[in-house]
């Protein structure tokens, strides 16, 4: 079993989306989670369906959004304050530096966070790079193992099967939950699967395709 | 925010000229453009709490789609595609336009004190 689980992604909904099963089954487990989200995705297009944010207000919702989300997931929330958009441009090695330091404080077995370079979003990329560069860096006796997600479309061809694949359609209800939280991001894929319940079996059972799977590689150092 | 009525908007603008204000101007098509559709481009600028001051300001359109444009002393500033405003706290104009979806595309907000950063 886990000791404790942190899962590093720079934006509030990325938990939800890309690991909300694979945290669920850790609670259940009873193993500590432990959300690092790096910035409040200040820089989000969509801003509610219909509008109710706008970029200043933003940032507020989000935050509320992320900390219902959390408290769903029942899972400890580390906002790290870095701007949306904004990470790849940062110094990488003070990222990994600042990452470490809160690692070395929780000390995970395991550590979750979005593959570089295979991302799609610069953030993703940017973080993912400091959280593995972070665990590098670590006194390799006490490294907790790090799960890496890819997210592009081409990474099964180029990177090959992920060795981590999590079935979570037994926590599917927990993640829609946590996802439908992130309400001001109803505009894209959220939208869509607002009413899924209501939804016929078959488009159900594609949202159930596209969310049932979560799935990581180990990062070999 | 609300739809933008011009002379509205016009007086704002107004209020702020030969001041010195901190402008915000942002295009974006989103970070995942060119993921759901390998055709589209990234594309996007982004200035934030820009100290400027300007001697003009204008905001011009056929009553749904609008363009602002700032007059400084050595350059300009302009935002088009401008659909909506509000006043934010602490008198910040926001303008703001989005898509069918409601997504943000591009924004010009001024203010008098610095956009939180
Ligand atoms: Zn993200």
């Amino acid at each position: 079993m886990e000791k404790h689980v942190v899962v590093i992604y720079p934006h509030p909904d990325d938990e939800s989306f890309g690991a909300a099963g694979t945290i669920a089954k850790f609670r259940e487990e009873g193993v500590p989670v432990t959300y690092l989200c790096g910035t409040l995705g200040e820089m989000g297009r969509n801003m509610g369906t219909p509008t109710f944010a706008n970029r200043e207000t933003l940032p507020e919702i989000r935050k509320k959004e992320l900390i219902k989300a959390c408290e769903v997931l029942d899972i400890d929330l580390q906002m790290l304050g870095y701007r949306d958009k904004t990470v790849e441009y940062e110094d990488r090695d003070e990222v990994a530096r600042h990452l470490k330091g809160l690692l070395e404080e929780i000390d995970p077995s395991l550590v979750i966070t979005h593959y570089p370079d295979h991302a799609v979003h610069p953030d993703h990329n940017a973080l993912g790079a400091a959280a593995i560069e972070a665990v590098r860096l670590m006194d390799e006796a006490k490294r907790p193992v790090v799960w890496a997600q890819a997210i592009s479309r081409d990474y099964e061809e180029v990177l090959g099967k992920p060795d981590i694949i999590n079935d979570v359609r037994k926590h599917f209800d927990k993640k829609m939950e946590a996802i439908l939280c992130h309400d001001s991001q109803a505009g894209g894929i959220l939208g869509q699967i607002k009413n899924y319940q209501q939804m016929n079996s078959e488009d159900r059972d594609a949202v159930v395709e596209q969310f049932g799977k979560e799935q990581f590689y180990t990062w070999n150092y | 925010m609300k739809q933008i009525k011009i002379n509205d908007v016009q007086e704002k603008l107004e209020q702020f000229i030969n001041k010195q204000v901190y402008v915000h101007v942002e295009t974006t098509n989103g970070a995942y453009a060119s993921h759901f559709n390998d055709k589209a481009y990234n594309v996007g600028a982004y200035v934030r709490n820009a100290a400027v001051t300007f001697s003009q300001a204008k905001i011009v359109g056929d009553g749904k789609v609008f363009r602002a444009g700032l007059k400084m002393e050595m350059g300009w500033i302009y935002a088009e595609g401008l659909t909506d405003w509000t006043i934010e706290d602490d008198n910040k104009l926001l303008l703001a336009g989005h898509d069918r979806e409601g997504r943000l595309m591009v924004s010009l907000q001024i203010s008098e004190t610095p956009f939180r950063y």
